[in-house]
């Protein structure tokens, strides 16, 4: 079996002001979501207090609410999680030990409306160690863009890394704007999910990119535009091969691993999906159009032979 | 030229041997199991397996089979949890207060495999349940705590100088000094300085002000110290709660992250892991026989009587010289070649040390360390909660000479050295600690969570490898073959390190799984293409490893940045995502670059001539 027996022709460059402005309303889009809608932080990064409790039948919410109104937590979000058996308590951040004697007062107020419940999970973090959290994530993310920056720069002429970072800069923006217009709760596992996104993504921009190298060098009569088709259309079996396994196995997670993991796996799949995407309509186009050609490969020989070495 | 190195095939197939018994014990799965370890923190020796054996068969509680570990921890396996409740009451029973008991799980591997120092993989908190608590010690506190020791300090300074002063006053790290007279500001500085050479001593704002400031070196030291103190005082709680492998580690700056695995009650583990321990200074009493007194259970007037670590009887004066509050620091050090504790105590401390020891030189003098703990018990069929404070007499020494708030005990080992100034500091007056974070897993979601992880990745994968052999017929078995390789891998890498396996790690299997698949793709696509091109199939082989190379390396150093920079700054359960994407890189590397073509070599190497490729 194979997508393309022969190497498929398709002229991925000619449309490319078309694709920009696609780029440039999504991304528009997601900072416009983000500003107006803003994320619906987990308290991972707020602070606060999550109880999850199993009932043995479907969960009664307004008696659970009304038990919770009577322990003078009012404020507490209640709804069902994954199945209406399974009930989530959300209450807003409070300071230091007081999370802490919160979580047993609702835990209380949670086994008053059924003494047989099972709390099966009670998450208390101070507001201090949310921001600390959060001020983590986020260098770890600017970590992550330099360093994949720096190594691409090494490894690859300025152009394709502008390209490149561009690219890694896309995807990041539009996996969080998918999280603000759908306010699905964005935490620590979803900020991990968006690093291993960058880290993908890139993945995919390095191959079609080392490819064009090959090209450019191959093919020294050619338009560097039909240079970037052929390049795209020779690694597209390769991408189309890939990106579908690793979405086989993301949404295997998402639909059977359970609602701890939907929030990892809807940014995966997500980001697997627009990585594929920018690797091809960002990366490579922003490649060409700051005038990658032949030139810019020269001497030949050289870079060849220092490109063959791990 | 279709030869693949013989070297390189027998790298690949000892790497897999020795994956595969690494990841053996996995496959066995967990049962029920008891460890015990003694309170007096002495070994148990194999002996000590036929007095639990003889225990459980009197009380007719089937066992699978009792073994001393090499860390002197006692296990006992269980066919189920039922017998595993049973036995514990029964040798809590039998052995009241001597041992902490913890029911834990334990490998059901076989016990060869156990003794070669094989584990399985251990499981983080979300899979299998526990609680998760961080601390926050006050590390201010603890530097005003030592400012506010030294404000006394100075006033005796400046006593015993002759200097008469207005106010001395400690404020963060710093103690300002007002002298009645601004002419002796050099002679009061330099009598601080002679106390304490350490101290930064310069003018103040005003004629006549003199600052004393803590230098970097001395706060770094009080909060180091600080929570040391606490991560000390922790361990021993913890290990008086009977948890099974418990973890205690600071965090960053001035936080201690505990993880208890297998406990459910928060609220008493709270309580107990807040308890406070204390010291006690005291003379020994020598005139009366503590022998005679543990006979006849009766300490003579003025006297108390108490146990020393190894259980002997010891006498002490009932008046006490100092207690762990006026404790400001205990290190062990060498003295002269000789391996001792240094002991600093406050001024007030210091002060009825120098009255005492004035008064009784070449006595011994003894140290007490004092700890409430909480035990659950079995008596009349219920199970009740009993406070028992435990006092033990840590150090008895003779009295060398006169000495006030700085002295030294020697006569140790290094060993005992360390151990002493270790219960010193967990008896001082503890810096204050705030639970910052508290996370708890039930049971059955950490069991939920292992089954639906588990569930993704074997239907992920199943999915992948069908997919795979459709596309790239007899290459896409080769690929098959790679990734159950792979994981194999990943779970030896995982069991040799002890890294814990979390959900997110589960995840990242199922990912690297995804992933692994790339760089097979990267190669098969290539040699499709050498093909077509009309290369030979053995040269096609060949070109298409060659060339898919550098993107191959290329592309995986991204991801591998990302899975650093998420171990650098993520915490928990993230971290286990980090290792386990980073070792499942370097795995999927191995394996499709050296494995898929040893294995290729092996479907296709004994033949002459290869009219086609099946791809």
């Amino acid at each position: 079996m194979e997508f393309f027996h022969k190497v498929s022709h398709f002229r991925f460059m000619e449309k490319r002001r078309l694709w920009y402005a696609f780029s440039a309303l999504i991304i528009i889009g997601s900072i416009v979501a983000v500003m107006v809608r803003g994320l619906n932080f987990g308290i991972d990064f707020t602070g606060g207090v999550v109880i999850e409790a199993g009932y043995s039948a479907a969960a009664d919410l307004d008696a659970t609410r009304d038990a919770l109104t009577a322990a003078g937590l009012g404020s507490a979000q209640v709804q069902t999680f994954g199945t209406a058996d399974d009930v989530l308590v959300r209450l807003p951040p409070a300071e230091g030990q007081e999370a802490m004697t919160l979580t047993q007062r609702a835990t209380d107020a949670i086994k008053s409306v059924d003494p047989g419940v099972e709390i099966r999970r009670t998450e208390a973090i101070g507001p201090q160690v949310g921001k600390e959290l959060a001020e983590k994530g986020a260098t770890a993310l600017l970590m992550t863009l330099l360093f994949i920056g720096i190594y691409v720069i090494m490894r690859f002429q300025w152009k394709f890394s502008v390209g490149a970072t561009l690219a890694a800069l896309h995807d990041p923006f539009v996996v969080v704007g998918f999280f603000a217009v759908t306010q699905m709760t964005f935490d620590l596992s979803v900020l991990s999910a968006i690093l291993a996104v960058i880290g993908y993504s890139l993945n995919d921009t390095v191959v079609v990119f080392d490819r064009v190298r090959e090209r450019l060098l191959s093919m020294r009569k050619a338009k560097p535009i039909e240079v970037m088709d052929t390049a795209i259309n020779e690694t597209l079996s390769r991408t189309i091969m890939t990106s579908g396994t690793t979405l086989i196995v993301v949404l295997s997670l998402l639909l059977l691993g359970g609602e701890a993991l939907t929030g990892f796996a809807t940014a995966l799949a997500v980001g697997i999906v627009v990585g594929t995407y920018s690797s091809i309509y960002v990366a490579g186009a922003a490649a060409l159009d700051l005038g990658l050609s032949q030139r810019d490969l020269m001497p030949p020989e050289k870079k060849e032979e220092a490109d063959a070495l791990p | 030229m279709h030869q693949y190195p013989l070297w390189k095939s027998m790298i690949v197939v000892a790497v897999l041997l020795i994956s595969i018994v690494l990841a053996l014990p996995n496959v066995f799965g967990e049962t029920a199991a008891l460890q015990m370890s003694r309170k007096d923190r002495a070994a148990f020796t194999s002996a000590a397996t036929g007095e639990f054996e003889q225990l459980l068969e009197r009380e007719g509680i089937a066992y699978e089979d009792a073994y001393a570990d090499a860390d002197g921890r006692m296990w006992i396996r269980f066919g189920d949890v039922e017998k595993q409740l049973e036995a514990r009451d029964a040798i809590q029973k039998a052995y009241e207060g001597q041992f902490a008991v913890a029911t834990t799980f334990a490998s059901r591997a076989p016990l060869w495999l156990t003794r070669l120092g094989l584990k399985p993989m251990s499981l983080g908190l979300d899979l299998r349940g526990g609680i998760y608590l961080v601390y926050e010690v006050d590390v201010e506190g603890a530097v005003s705590q030592l400012t506010q020791v030294l404000e006394r300090d100075l006033r005796k300074v400046m006593r015993d100088a002759r200097i008469p002063y207005d106010e001395i006053a400690a404020a963060g790290p710093q103690l300002r000094l007002t002298l009645k007279d601004p002419a002796r500001a050099a002679e009061a500085k330099a009598a601080i300085s002679k106390f304490d050479p350490q101290l930064s001593v310069q003018d103040g704002d005003l004629p006549g002000q003199v600052v004393a400031v803590l230098t970097p070196d001395q706060i770094r030291q009080r909060q180091d110290f600080a929570i040391q103190q606490n991560i000390t005082a922790l361990n021993n709680r913890v290990n008086a709660l009977g948890v099974a492998e418990p973890v205690i580690q600071r965090q960053g700056l001035n936080r201690i992250a505990v993880q208890l695995p297998g406990i459910q009650d928060a609220a008493e583990v709270v309580r107990m892991l807040g308890k406070v321990a204390t010291l006690e200074f005291r003379l020994v009493d020598t005139v009366n026989s503590p022998a005679e007194a543990q006979r006849t259970g009766r300490a003579p007037l003025g006297t108390r009587l108490y146990k020393d670590r190894q259980g002997g009887p010891v006498l002490l004066k009932r008046d006490v010289i100092a207690t762990g509050e006026q404790l400001i620091d205990a290190s062990s050090t060498l003295a002269q070649g000789e391996p001792a504790v240094d002991v600093v105590l406050d001024g007030r401390g210091g002060e009825e040390m120098l009255r005492t020891t004035r008064e009784n030189l070449g006595k011994p003098m003894a140290v007490v360390f004092i700890e409430k703990e909480r035990e659950q018990v079995e008596r009349d069929g219920k199970k009740i909660v009993v406070d028992r404070s435990s006092e033990e007499v840590i150090s008895v020494a003779t009295i060398r000479g006169v000495f006030s708030n700085r002295f030294q005990i020697t006569g140790l080992t290094v060993a005992e050295g360390q151990e002493l100034a270790k219960l010193l500091r967990a008896g001082a007056l503890a810096a204050p600690l705030y639970i910052v974070e508290q996370r708890l897993i039930g049971p059955s979601l950490g069991r939920d969570n292992i089954e639906r992880g588990f569930r993704a990745l074997s239907i992920g994968m199943l999915i992948t490898f069908v997919f795979m052999v459709l596309y790239y017929r007899v290459f896409g078995i080769v690929a098959d073959t790679i990734l159950v390789a792979n994981v194999v891998l990943i779970t030896a890498l995982l069991s040799l390190f002890g890294a814990a396996l979390t959900l997110p790690g589960i995840a990242g299997i199922v990912l690297t799984v995804g992933m692994a698949v790339d760089a097979n793709i990267l190669i098969y696509e290539r040699i499709r293409e050498e093909l077509r091109n009309g290369t030979s199939p053995w040269a096609a082989i060949q070109g298409g490893f060659d060339h898919a190379l550098s993107a191959i390396i290329d592309a995986n150093v991204t991801t591998l940045i990302a899975a650093v920079m998420l171990f650098a700054f993520g915490t928990g359960p993230i971290r286990g995502f980090a290792v386990v994407l980073f070792l499942g890189i370097l795995t999927s590397l191995f394996t499709a670059l050296m494995g898929s073509r040893a294995l290729i070599q092996v479907i296709y190497g004994r033949r002459r001539r290869i009219e086609r490729l099946a791809i």
